[in-house]
């Protein structure tokens, strides 16, 4: 066992009935990391961090946690803990003895359990709470309570079912950072599962996409932006300007690609492309440049018409309808648009090494 | 805007008149000065009351049904939790079988229930008596029970059990930590309505009693003497009181610190 395998899971599958959750998944994941699955709803997501809790036994496959085989360790005998997404604070005992709930079992002595219970609220900002009952905490605070509880245990693993789904915006966005210190100044390890992927990419080390039962990429959200394994995980990362391709020629790496309404260019994949994969091809808003003329500073210029512009503060996102592409274009610029408004002509810029070429199916 | 209705109030008047007004004659009578039940009233007077008291007999009748509904309301609230605990959690084989296997006493009449048992029972050779009357009532009493507690156990939070078990409880510690205290009010409802049930069941007892009268069995036997009637009016009197009491105390407490808020569909029985 090292580090970077503190959580195995191999060849994890699980059916329900005739349903497949969970499809062959194998992830390692490392001692101290967080990490998070992203999936959309019935992705299985949930279910794979059910079976890593113990509450749900895999059909095929098998779970370590630090080095030792927990696929048939029943939950409470593991060494992890879980913060649920509607939090599940007890509400008949307050919030005290719900966090020393779990301390029971571990033979600690009273003045200890205490020590630790004071420890847990001053690190979720809870003091004088103690005597609070569920129903007179708001949704942030339960949230905190079902934090300390888990924490108070100090569990190897931490494991958390979309805990910030159900906060407002404002709230959901200080919970972020705060989770993200906390777990930095805790080290435990953090398996987190969202469906949200900005909080995904703003929070963790490594994100593994889900779709399907299928893990489809796990990469660090910087390269999962970057570099999407696929049409699904381009899709799902954040915003992207997807166009119709044919592949023309492969040399190696090199992919010469016919772009709908751009042209032929040839471009470097970041995965490797067969001949027969059907294959398109993605620009990020950010990696578009809009001008008035055609200054030829980059790889293509196109000439475009603006059909909407939506003002978004720091950023301005502008459409703009190429000739032969359905759907118009996005780019977002954080320059002010000097001349430009709705159907001027423009052109926009792009450069051959913001081309992504993605494949349709499955890596 | 709705027009107020008169005639649904009349029909609300009426329907609840005929609940209760015959009811309410017999703590009426109970305090009248006189034998036979006919207005007009004569005078007031406790002494039936005071003739009830002195009543041995009655006495025996009194404990003897207090024990059945004691042991009664006990086993079958003990055994509709577990069951609801089964139907409510786990995937329970032949689930909807099995629901309406328990359910059943609720609409098979008493009577064939009371015949069944007293041909098994002195057919196995045991005397009839209070046993196999308390054995009739949890019979009878855990269809209502197991529906106030599965009521309860499916209002609330199935991850308040999950979260027992992952801060480390046992399936025996999650039940008496987090699921008893959360089923308890649903519990004491249960016992005190199969108590109730228990208390005034009139045929199964006459059935597989013998000469062990409960109650509502010593009740019916003093009818036919019209000396008699007016302790009997009095005794009627206090019953209902008690077991309106009881009644409202455990609709009380089934709702009580409901999650949720909400009341409970089922309604008091």
């Amino acid at each position: 066992m090292d580090d970077k395998n503190f959580i195995k899971i191999n060849n994890l599958s699980k059916n329900f009935d005739d349903v497949v959750a969970v499809d062959n998944v194998n992830i390692n994941i490392g001692k101290g990391e967080f990490f998070s699955l992203l999936g959309p709803s019935g992705c299985g997501k949930t279910t794979l961090l059910r079976i890593l809790a113990g509450f749900e036994y895999p059909s095929e496959g098998s779970v370590s946690i630090d080095g030792s085989d927990v696929t048939d360790i029943p939950a409470n005998l593991r060494p992890t803990n879980m913060v649920f997404q509607n939090y599940a604070i007890f509400p008949h005992i307050n919030v005290k003895r719900n966090i020393e709930f779990g301390l029971r079992k571990e033979k600690i002595s009273a003045e200890e359990v205490n020590q630790r219970v004071s420890e847990a609220l001053k690190m979720v900002k809870l003091e004088g709470y103690e005597n609070r009952f569920s129903n007179q905490l708001s949704g942030g605070q339960r949230q905190r309570v079902a934090l300390a509880r888990a924490l108070v245990k100090r569990p190897k693993v931490l494991l958390l079912d979309e805990p910030l789904g159900a906060l407002d915006k404002k709230l959901r966005e200080e919970m972020q950072i705060e989770l993200r210190n906390l777990q930095r100044s805790v080290g435990i390890t953090f398996v987190f599962v969202t469906h949200d992927q900005e909080e995904a990419m703003t929070m963790s080390d490594r994100v593994a996409v889900m779709n399907q039962g299928k893990i489809l990429q796990v990469s660090p959200p910087r390269e999962l932006y970057d570099f999407p394994v696929n049409l699904f995980v381009g899709d799902f990362i954040g915003d992207i300007n997807l166009l119709n391709s044919e592949i023309s020629n492969i040399d190696g790496k090199n992919v010469k690609v016919l772009i709908n309404g751009i042209g032929e260019y040839t471009i470097q994949a970041h995965t490797i492309i067969n001949q027969n994969d059907t294959i398109v091809t993605g620009i990020r808003p950010k990696s578009i440049n809009i001008s008035s003329n055609d200054n030829k500073k980059s790889d293509i210029q196109v000439k475009g018409k603006i059909t909407n512009t939506s003002f978004y503060g720091n950023l301005t996102y502008v459409y703009v309808s190429i000739e032969g592409v359905d759907k118009a274009l996005m780019l977002s610029t954080a320059e002010s648009l000097q001349g430009l408004s709705i159907n001027s002509d423009c052109y926009l810029n792009i450069n051959l090494k913001d081309i992504r070429v993605i494949k349709k199916n499955d890596p | 805007m709705y027009k107020k209705n008169n005639t649904l109030l009349l029909y609300s008047i009426i329907y609840f008149a005929f609940l209760y007004i015959p009811v309410m004659l017999l703590p009426i009578f109970s305090f009248n000065d006189a034998i036979h039940m006919v207005f007009p009233l004569k005078g007031f007077t406790f002494k039936w009351y005071d003739q009830m008291i002195h009543s041995s007999r009655l006495h025996k009748a009194l404990m003897n049904s207090i024990k059945v509904g004691l042991v009664a309301s006990v086993f079958s609230t003990f055994i509709a939790l577990l069951a609801a605990k089964a139907f409510t959690r786990y995937k329970v084989r032949f689930h909807q079988l099995s629901y309406g296997a328990i359910l059943l006493p609720f609409v098979i009449p008493e009577i064939i229930i009371a015949v069944a048992l007293i041909v098994i029972w002195t057919g196995m050779g045991f005397q009839l008596g209070l046993v196999p009357v308390t054995i009739s009532h949890i019979l009878f009493c855990t269809p209502f029970c197991l529906l106030i507690l599965i009521s309860r156990m499916e209002g609330f939070d199935k991850n308040l059990e999950e979260a027992a078990m992952d801060l480390g409880e046992n399936a025996w510690g999650t039940f008496w930590r987090v699921t008893f205290p959360l089923v308890l009010p649903a519990v004491i409802a249960s016992l005190l309505l199969s108590f109730v049930i228990s208390f005034d069941e009139f045929i199964l007892a006459f059935f597989l009693s013998s000469s062990d009268q409960t109650l509502p069995m010593y009740m019916w036997g003093q009818m036919r003497f019209p000396k008699k009637l007016p302790h009997v009016l009095a005794l009627g009197a206090v019953i209902i009181v008690v077991t309106s009491l009881l009644v409202i105390i455990s609709y009380w407490l089934r709702n009580l610190g409901n999650p949720s808020g909400k009341k409970s569909k089922i309604g008091g029985i």
